[in-house]
């Protein structure tokens, strides 16, 4: 019998198993091999890719070598999105591995951050962490925390620790049980045909009547398009982790389970192209 | 939270409970007609009902109430006839109670009421003083007042022999009128109270009962005990005022409200003197207004003044039941109530609904907010759109007393009473509905209102009224408003999609009657005195929604047990392992993105050193994780601390610890840290934290950690064994295929034990997977399944299956007295045992009588010095005294274990199963903490709790019980006898009848335990006794044999594996008391073994071992009894034991 705790573990070890790709039009001294890497999906593309970049380094003149980007079919990748996000929002429907092409040179400025170095990875992360905990206990559990117990936070996920992650972030997952849940629940809502970057709007796990809110009721209320009504043809999938959950799954498990390791639930919603009826 | 219920009383006098777990009120159907009060006790229920007489209402328990009546049958030797019932006319009557004083003539004896049965007829007691006579239970004696024997010798002249007949109390669960006494009361009662169970360390049962009559007079009920739930008669109480209104608390304070307002609170009450001494008097919280109500619990007092103020008393205790001041607290209410754990409620005088007091802990006695129960009555209509049927309808009455309130009033009441002429239906349709203000005050329940009736069922409402068959009864709706809302309701139709009634239509008509929206029930009267509920609990009353169908409450719950595996988790479950089959099965040769690394976890802490002298000192602290090369994570552990200036470290391998255990500390948070080699040595690593917290986080990471390195994940096995230290910390063991292997088994000091979260004194388990425990506060619990709880947070511990647990603990303290010739007894000087952390107490300091040796009347024992063994009355000899003071610790914690309400248990066992066995329905055995034999029915794999309890008949009371795998029923009964129980089979699950087996000589034994074919005894001296000559065909054996001494408890297993818990156990460095032992040698040929093997300990109080059935791995070596190899001394006939390294 799973446990939700095995969703935790599952949650976390879920890898993508990548092809990285160098472009072609990068300047070369010999040909360069593809790199087959398990991306870990809770995790940030340029915190997990030093071997990409030594790999492809070998083969390059240090002077031809500009901050290294990558490119999904012609989109930029957003490294501050979490792999997994990426993954479900662009190449879930294709076929593994997941091929990602590298750049050093052409830097997108307008599409994609900066990341000189891991401490941007880690102060975008810490910020997501407090955000969440803002909405989830008006910050009170982060600020209670100290320097190591945020270090021991980062040090984790950039470690893949899942004990040594979850042996603080449970502390972040705990409510009163009076309040059946968290204060907000720290969404986030992703799609690909949008110029929005996401929603995010504040959304209470328990309707004032008393009653768990569910994922149906987040959708009805920011994307009531993603919901197929009885009779209609399924037009949207509604993506967690690479997983489809129930419509009726209650939003403050979602939460505390099926969140990324910055606490919040990243939810992809994305078009189905449909085949005509034969 | 055992399921409990909150009882209530509602305007038309109809009595409803609400259970803690329910989410509606149900009403008491059996309550023929209408009550003016209840007052409820865990067990039972008061009530005055409207013809003014008392009922009662006991809650049906699978322990019946059975009262044993005795006689005495006397004879006397003369020549001629031997003995006979000829006696001298000196003599005492032939049949007599044991004194002899009273003429008992077997036909003498009557039922006490209608409510009581007797079970059977008189029958002969065989058994004399522990053991069985064999002769007609004849004792002999030289004379009539002298000292008996169960042997005849030359000088017995006179015999006797007692009869036995048991009555049974069948009026259960139903309301049962108490006989009103001969001497007449002078007027009916008005108000009834009960409480005071607490007073006494009697068991469940015994009661206080105060009664108010209206003249004002207050009568005490005596003799309220578990065997006599009636009690015997009414004793006045004589007063300094006219009572209107009394509470008594769970303890001692008894207060009541005088007709002019102040209040009176009863002193003297004790546990000699339940109904106290005298009355003390406090005036009425404000000047003006006086006082209407009181509710008095444990160490709180509440008041209602006339003006509904309400008032909370200051510094109310048992010491000083009067308080000090008064408190004004937030809200109008017309009654309160106080119940268990100072629980509060009240009826609001507004909108008369039940309010809960949120927020009231013992810190925090007066709470935080009120909060509106909201749940619907199991009569409402659907909830989602209750006010959309609100008819409207006249109330009733029924204390005879009808007050014509208004036109409107008059006519409903003609309607109530079934003459209904159909006057309303001509109103037109558009013709709002009349305001009606219920007139309802807290002494006559004549009220008038507005209220929802489910069509078919409102013939219960009155009794008056013939229901009619038809969906709408016209006598009883306004059938031009129904009407009216139906038009409304086909508006709406189309969008509503399942509910005929629509919420919407609904609030726009209720919004034009500012009181047709009130649905709720008006209540008159609640009582908590049997709903236990605390600061902790979970109820489902308040966030009910007019608008949500109550299905949609189960997805609600996020801790679902397995069985009910909501669909959308399924999903999830299923998604997952298919994402995992997608994306990663074809990929595992990819190389990883992240590389693995140590990871170190550092901290302060102090240290028992090891060097004498010893004393704590401050430590690094330092945890080292790593993957290890079989991809088990493995670790260090380092102890950094200084010695003369130096530098030091010790260090552990996590795949070597074999136990962490919390120790027991009266300053600090301190635990102790096994491997095999300090088991031997008998000193562990002992580590103090900082914080309980702190240590807590501690041992919950390197718990984690010691499981990894040894692979173990999950709930425990069905073999698991189980141990309780005497903390209350429950460990578990795996048990390794060679554990029981001979000639070379597993070395127990080797065993890995990890903690799971809870609080109990005993567990029993078989090879099932069925577990049982049972908490120091006697309450018995179901393992669910799961694992961790406690301070085992997050990962280390299931979710889905965990709840929270209470235990409640006596902590002690003695009082010695020294006599000299000049002051007679000295001041005392207190020995202090230590506290408990983690609790919270829940009662002051009291003595305690229930020390064994017996107390005088003020709890003193007495001995020539300390420390000797003391006796409860004092002689010539007696230099020292000492008493005992006790004080109730509650402790609440979570683990993976469910209650199984009511009975309080004190002994648990369960069929140990071997491997291959294949029972449906396993038979479980217990005792309750009075001492009745239980046998559970229903229990099976899927269902561990069982259903109900089957009560096994028994002469007196019993201690410890066990049952052996061919269902051979082994017991021992409080005298310190054992019993065998004959013919228990899979068909008769409670056998037929005892055999007495006599007890070793001039031993009590104390504990039994049965496994495959042995039977092991403990008595109370620590001697381990085993049971010689027992054969199928003579199960009970023929002779006790001697094995060891220095036992404290014996578990035997299915294998016939015999463990103990052993006192006196010498390691190298250190002795200690309560270790696990495991008998060595123990084969079918031999089956009381060869010697010892010491395990974990001290510091253990309980041990099974009946879940382990696997067996060994057969190895057939030429030399089989040579167990030199390892060479433990065996106990017996040694004070003090060592072992051998």
């Amino acid at each position: 019998m799973a446990d939700d705790k095995d969703v935790l573990r599952d949650v976390w070890f879920g890898r993508i198993p990548t092809c990285f790709t160098l472009n072609q039009d990068e300047v070369t001294e010999r040909e360069a091999e593809p790199y087959y890497l398990l991306l870990p999906r809770v995790s940030y593309l340029t915190l997990v890719t030093d071997k990409v970049k030594k790999h492809f380094l070998k083969v390059m003149r240090a002077e031809d070598v500009e901050e290294m980007w990558f490119e999904y079919e012609g989109t930029p990748l957003k490294w501050h999105y979490p792999i997994g996000v990426l993954f479900d929002l662009h190449a879930s429907n294709n076929v593994l591995p997941w091929s990602i092409t590298v750049h050093f040179k052409n830097f997108p400025d307008h599409d994609l951050l900066h990341c000189p170095s891991n401490s941007v990875i880690e102060a975008h992360f810490m910020s997501s962490i407090k955000e969440a905990d803002a909405l989830k206990h008006k910050s009170q559990v982060v600020n209670d925390m100290q320097k190591k117990d945020h270090k021991q936070l980062w040090m984790g996920l950039q470690n893949d620790k899942f004990d040594q992650f979850w042996a603080m972030n449970r502390k972040l997952m705990e409510y009163p049980t009076e309040d059946g849940g968290f204060r907000y629940i720290p969404f986030r809502i992703y799609q690909t045909m949008s110029d929005r970057p996401f929603i995010q709007k504040l959304f209470r796990p328990v309707s004032p009547e008393g009653s768990a809110h569910s994922l149906g009721d987040l959708l009805k209320e920011m994307y009531p398009d993603a919901i197929t009504n009885d009779g209609e043809q399924k037009r949207y999938q509604v993506v967690i982790h690479g997983i489809e959950p129930l419509l009726e799954t209650p939003l403050q498990w979602l939460s505390e389970h099926l969140s990324h390791p910055d606490n919040f639930l990243h939810i992809c919603v994305i078009p189905l192209t449909h085949q005509p009826a034969g | 939270m055992p399921v409990s219920l909150l009882w209530a009383v509602d305007v038309y006098g109809r009595v409803y409970s609400l259970s803690t777990a329910g989410q509606q009120w149900e009403q008491c159907r059996d309550a023929q007609m209408e009550f003016k009060r209840v007052t409820a006790a865990q067990q039972c229920c008061w009530g005055i009902a409207c013809d003014n007489n008392i009922y009662l209402n006991v809650h049906a328990s699978d322990l019946p109430v059975r009262y044993q009546e005795e006689t005495y049958e006397n004879q006397r030797w003369n020549p001629v006839d031997g003995f006979s019932e000829r006696l001298l006319p000196s003599d005492r009557w032939q049949w007599s109670d044991v004194t002899g004083l009273q003429h008992q003539p077997l036909d003498s004896f009557q039922l006490p009421s209608s409510s009581w049965e007797w079970e059977g007829d008189w029958y002969v007691d065989e058994n004399f003083e522990g053991e069985p006579t064999e002769k007609g239970g004849w004792s002999y004696a030289i004379d009539f007042p002298a000292t008996y024997t169960k042997d005849k010798k030359w000088n017995s002249c006179v015999r006797r022999r007692r009869w036995l007949r048991y009555r049974r109390y069948k009026a259960m669960d139903t309301w049962a009128k108490i006989p009103s006494q001969q001497t007449t009361l002078p007027d009916p009662f008005s108000d009834i109270s009960c409480g005071g169970w607490e007073i006494s360390e009697e068991p469940r049962g015994r009661l206080s009962l105060w009664a108010v009559s209206l003249q004002g007079k207050v009568w005490f009920r005596d003799g309220i005990y578990h065997h006599n739930p009636e009690g015997s008669l009414w004793e006045e109480v004589f007063l300094p005022g006219e009572v209107i209104q009394i509470s008594c608390g769970p303890g001692d304070l008894v207060w009541a409200v005088l007709w002019e307002g102040q209040l009176i609170v009863r002193e003297g009450i004790s546990r000699d003197c339940p109904k106290g001494s005298s009355w003390a008097v406090v005036e009425s919280p404000s000047p003006d207004v006086g006082a209407i109500h009181v509710a008095v619990g444990i160490n709180v007092v509440w008041a209602v003044t006339k003006d509904n103020k309400v008032w909370f008393r200051r510094g109310v205790n048992s010491h000083n039941p009067c308080g000090s001041g008064w408190i004004g607290m937030v809200g109008e209410m017309i009654t309160i109530n106080v119940g268990l754990n100072d629980q509060v409620w009240a009826i609001n005088c507004e909108d008369r609904a039940v309010y809960f007091r949120q927020g009231v802990t013992s810190s925090e006695l007066s709470g935080k907010t009120w909060k509106a129960i909201t749940v619907p009555r199991d009569g409402d209509r659907s909830h989602s759109s209750a006010s959309a049927n609100s008819l409207q309808s006249a109330g009733c009455y029924f204390c005879g007393e009808v007050r014509a309130q208004s036109v409107v009033s008059d006519a409903e009441s003609d309607t109530e009473k079934g003459s209904a002429d159909g006057a309303n239906s001509s109103n037109p349709p558009t013709d709002p509905p009349k305001p009606r203000i219920p007139k309802v005050t807290s002494d006559s329940f004549i009220s008038e209102l507005v209220s929802d009736r489910e069509p078919g069922k409102s013939s219960r409402d009155t009794g008056s009224a013939p229901p009619s068959g038809g969906p709408l009864d016209p006598q009883w709706s306004n059938v031009d408003l129904e009407e009216a809302q139906q038009a409304q309701t086909v508006a709406v139709q189309d969008t509503a999609d399942t509910c005929s009634l629509s919420s919407v239509a609904t609030y726009t008509l209720a919004m034009e009657d500012p009181y047709g929206a009130d649905e709720h029930p008006l209540w008159a009267w609640v009582s908590g005195g049997g709903c236990s509920v605390d600061s902790h609990s979970q109820l489902n009353w308040f966030n009910f929604s007019m608008n949500t169908l109550v299905s949609s409450v189960q997805s609600m719950s996020l801790s679902v047990s397995p069985a009910q595996t909501a669909a959308w988790r399924r999903q999830i479950f299923e998604q997952l392992s298919e994402r995992t089959k997608r994306e990663m099965d074809n990929f595992r040769h990819y190389e990883q993105a992240v590389e693995q690394s140590v990871w170190v976890k550092k901290g302060t802490m102090q240290w028992w050193r090891d060097w004498k002298p010893h004393k704590w000192i401050d430590v690094h602290f330092a945890l080292e994780q790593f993957s290890g090369p079989d991809g088990n994570k493995d670790g260090i552990l380092f102890i950094y601390y200084n010695y003369y200036e130096e530098k030091k470290y010790l260090h552990a391998f996590i795949n070597e610890v074999t136990i962490l255990v919390p120790v027991l500390n009266d300053s600090k948070h301190t635990f102790a840290i096994y491997t095999p080699e300090r088991t031997k040595q008998r000193w562990p690593i002992r580590l103090a934290a900082a914080t309980e917290l702190e240590m807590h986080d501690w041992l919950a990471l390197l718990s984690v950690s010691c499981c990894d390195s040894r692979g173990i994940h999950g709930p425990p096995s069905k073999q698991a064994i189980w141990s309780i230290t005497c903390k209350g910390d429950i460990f578990i063991s795996e048990p390794s295929p060679g554990l029981e292997a001979m000639p070379y088994p597993t070395p127990c000091d080797q065993m890995f034990w990890r903690q799971v979260g809870g609080h109990l004194r005993v567990v029993e388990c078989n090879s099932v997977g069925i577990v049982w425990g049972i908490g120091y506060d006697h309450t018995a619990w179901v393992h669910t399944g799961g694992y961790g709880g406690g301070f085992f947070q997050g990962l280390a511990s299931s979710t889905d299956n965990i709840y929270t647990q209470t235990d409640v603990k006596s902590v002690y303290i003695y009082e010695n007295q020294r006599w000299n010739p000049v002051t007679g007894y000295t001041n005392s000087y207190k020995y202090c045992s230590p506290e408990l952390s983690q609790t919270k107490r829940v009662s002051d300091w009291a003595i305690d009588y229930s020390v064994s040796g017996g107390t005088d009347r003020e709890g003193w024992q007495f001995a020539a010095d300390f420390p000797a063994s003391y006796h409860g009355y004092k002689t010539m000899k007696d230099f020292v005294r000492r008493r005992r003071w006790a004080r109730k610790c509650k402790l609440t914690t979570t683990g993976p274990w469910q209650e199984i309400p009511p009975i309080p248990l004190s002994d648990v066992t369960i069929l140990p199963c071997t491997a291959q066995s294949s029972v449906d329905v396993i038979p479980v055995w217990a005792i309750s903490n009075k001492g009745d034999v239980l046998c559970r029915l229903g229990v099976t794999a899927l269902t561990p709790a069982g259903s109900s309890w089957l009560h096994v008949g028994t002469d007196q009371p019993f201690k410890s019980i066990s049952i052996g795998a061919a269902s051979q029923v082994w017991a021992i009964a409080r005298d310190g006898s054992a019993f065998y129980r004959g013919s228990v089979s899979a068909r008769s699950p409670a056998g037929d009848c005892w055999y007495h087996i006599p007890s070793p000589a001039k031993q009590k034994l104390k504990q039994v335990s049965v496994g495959r074919t042995s039977v092991y005894t403990v008595d109370e001296n620590g001697n381990l006794w085993y049971r010689q000559g027992v054969t199928p065909s003579y199960p009970q054996g023929s002779s006790w044999e001697h094995i060891s001494n220095n036992v404290r408890k014996v578990s035997v297993g299915p294998l016939d594996q015999v463990w103990i818990i052993a006192d006196k156990v010498q390691g190298s460095h250190s002795l200690s008391c309560g270790t696990v032992c495991h008998r060595l040698g123990v084969q079918p040929v031999e089956p009381k073994g060869q010697s010892w093997d010491y395990g974990i300990g001290g510091g253990w109080d309980h041990i099974t071992v009946r879940g382990n059935s696997v067996e060994p791995p057969r190895l057939r070596l030429p030399s089989l009894t040579d167990p030199s190899s390892r060479s433990p001394v065996p106990v017996r006939n040694t004070e003090v034991n060592g072992v051998g390294n």
